[in-house]
């Protein structure tokens, strides 16, 4: 999953989610989560790395503000990243309600905040508080690690591709031998 | 001539030696007389001998452990470590499924099966996930478990995954008639299969089928082993025993979540300390709405069904 996400990840796009926030729940992601290490969640349980592209970051190597300058006019990209495929929320959602345009390497949360990459759940959580919610106590979402101690999150974005969200269908493993079947092969049935 | 130089002393002849000789012998007799009519040739007169293990001593339990390990090395060629950590106190396990995040994908029924050390042929799996009709609910008589499309979800379907609901009240448990399978204080309900007769009566007492019989000899392929197993959960089993989930006992008495739970690539799967108020299982307890599967049975399932959205 993390890997189709990455495929299509770009710079542009990272928090769209963030957009549809709404200033008093803007507010409340940002007043609860103190800021921690990089890679931490407010309540120090380990995330991983954002699932950036190879090579794609930083951004700034490219869009430094110099060579190239802003176009924040929504229009369909012709030069790069042509494979993000902008599916999330209302059609007139672009790059740069979510990404910073003076600072790419930056998301922005509504309030204007700048903050990393590496805790998008913020820029998530403005919108989809629920989720938000569910997932700080470990409801929505994965854990891995100990049930009574270290556990590690994944963030938002390693599942839900963030410009385009919604959880992609998978292939089902092999199902079990029917009854029919295992007549057939020696030590009979379950 | 040799046996002029070395004349043998007449009880050399049974390979006996001392005092023990006539109670080792009677041992082996009883063994080989009770392998003749059982018909388990490979049984040794020390398994056969074993009693319970919750009647063991610590002693024994270690000697029992030692021969397992012993038979485990020379069955696959490796090392297998058999561990026995008993309950943690203060903890008694529950487990949550998201019946409308789970998409049907059988991760979780295949790192069962490596976990677990499942026999791959004749195959056992102890999760079956039931594709059902969104229009009918939880309903049984429209339950699949062979469904095998390209990609899942399918539309107009939901996914149940079953397995053992460690309950409060095990039937399983009630109608054994040996005490082979008991559940632990951490709720976990357990099978000693050096016990257990194979009678079966535990599966037909099971409402979630959830209890499975090795009929044939299981085999797991050596480099396939899980060498990290628990006496009472994942240790390699003998033909003509039943099995069953246990919470993964290896991993979660060391803390660890269960490899189903680990696996889920939706995060369906919550697990934790139903004693512990912070746990993400009290969490989905008393935020969720949570059911409990076939509760009329009065079973009384540690493991809770809900929606998280």
């Amino acid at each position: 999953m993390s890997s189709s996400v990455a495929k299509t990840f770009h710079p542009c796009a990272w928090v769209l989610g963030a957009l549809l926030a709404v200033s008093p729940m803007a507010v409340r992601a940002q007043a609860s989560p103190p800021k921690g290490e990089e890679t931490s969640t407010p309540e120090g349980i380990q995330v991983p790395k954002p699932p950036f592209s190879d090579g794609i970051f930083p951004c700034t190597s490219c869009h430094d503000g110099k060579s190239m300058k802003v176009n924040p006019k929504p229009r369909q990209l012709t030069d790069m990243h042509q494979d993000i495929v902008l599916n999330h929320g209302p059609a007139s959602r672009w790059c740069l309600d979510c990404h910073d345009a003076a600072d790419r390497d930056k998301l922005h949360l509504v309030s204007g905040e700048k903050i990393d990459f590496t805790v998008s759940y913020r820029l998530c959580g403005q919108c989809h508080g629920d989720k938000y919610r569910d997932w700080r106590v470990g409801v929505h979402g994965k854990r891995t690690g100990h049930w009574n101690g270290a556990k590690e999150y994944l963030l938002c974005v390693n599942c839900h591709n963030p410009h385009s969200p919604h959880f992609k269908p998978l292939k089902p493993m092999p199902p079990p031998v029917p009854p029919q079947s295992i007549q057939a092969v020696k030590g009979g049935a379950r | 001539m040799t046996a002029d130089l070395n004349p043998r002393k007449p009880h050399e002849s049974c390979d006996c030696e001392g005092e023990g000789s006539r109670r080792a012998f009677l041992g082996t007799a009883v063994a080989a007389v009770a392998g003749a009519l059982t018909g388990c040739g490979k049984i040794s007169h020390e398994e056969f001998l074993q009693h319970n293990f919750r009647e063991l001593s610590k002693e024994e339990v270690n000697d029992v452990i030692a021969r397992l390990e012993r038979e485990y090395r020379e069955k696959y060629g490796r090392d297998v470590h058999v561990g026995n950590e008993p309950p943690m106190p203060g903890v008694i396990f529950g487990y949550a499924l998201d019946l409308s995040r789970c998409i049907g994908c059988r991760r979780c029924v295949h790192a069962c099966v490596k976990e677990n050390n499942q026999s791959r042929d004749p195959e056992i799996q102890w999760i079956r996930v039931l594709q059902l009709d969104k229009e009918e609910g939880v309903d049984l008589r429209h339950a699949d478990q062979y469904y095998n499309p390209e990609e899942v979800p399918q539309e107009g379907h939901f996914y149940m995954p079953v397995q053992c609901q460690q309950c409060k009240k095990p039937p399983c448990v009630k109608v054994c008639p040996v005490g082979a399978t008991w559940r632990e204080k951490d709720g976990i309900v357990v099978v000693d299969y050096n016990w257990c007769i194979g009678c079966r009566y535990c599966m037909a007492a099971c409402p979630y089928g959830a209890r499975h019989f090795n009929w044939g000899e299981p085999h797991v392929p050596s480099a396939e082993v899980n060498p990290e197993t628990h006496y009472l959960g994942n240790r390699p089993r003998p033909k003509g025993v039943v099995e069953k989930c246990t919470f993964c006992v290896q991993r979660t008495r060391k803390g660890l979540y269960p490899a189903c739970v680990e696996i889920c690539p939706t995060g369906s799967r919550k697990f934790g300390n139903l004693l512990d108020p912070k746990s993400e299982i009290r969490y989905v307890l008393e935020n969720k709405r949570v059911f409990k599967f076939k509760e009329d049975l009065n079973t009384q399932p540690n493991f809770f069904y809900f929606y998280g959205v």
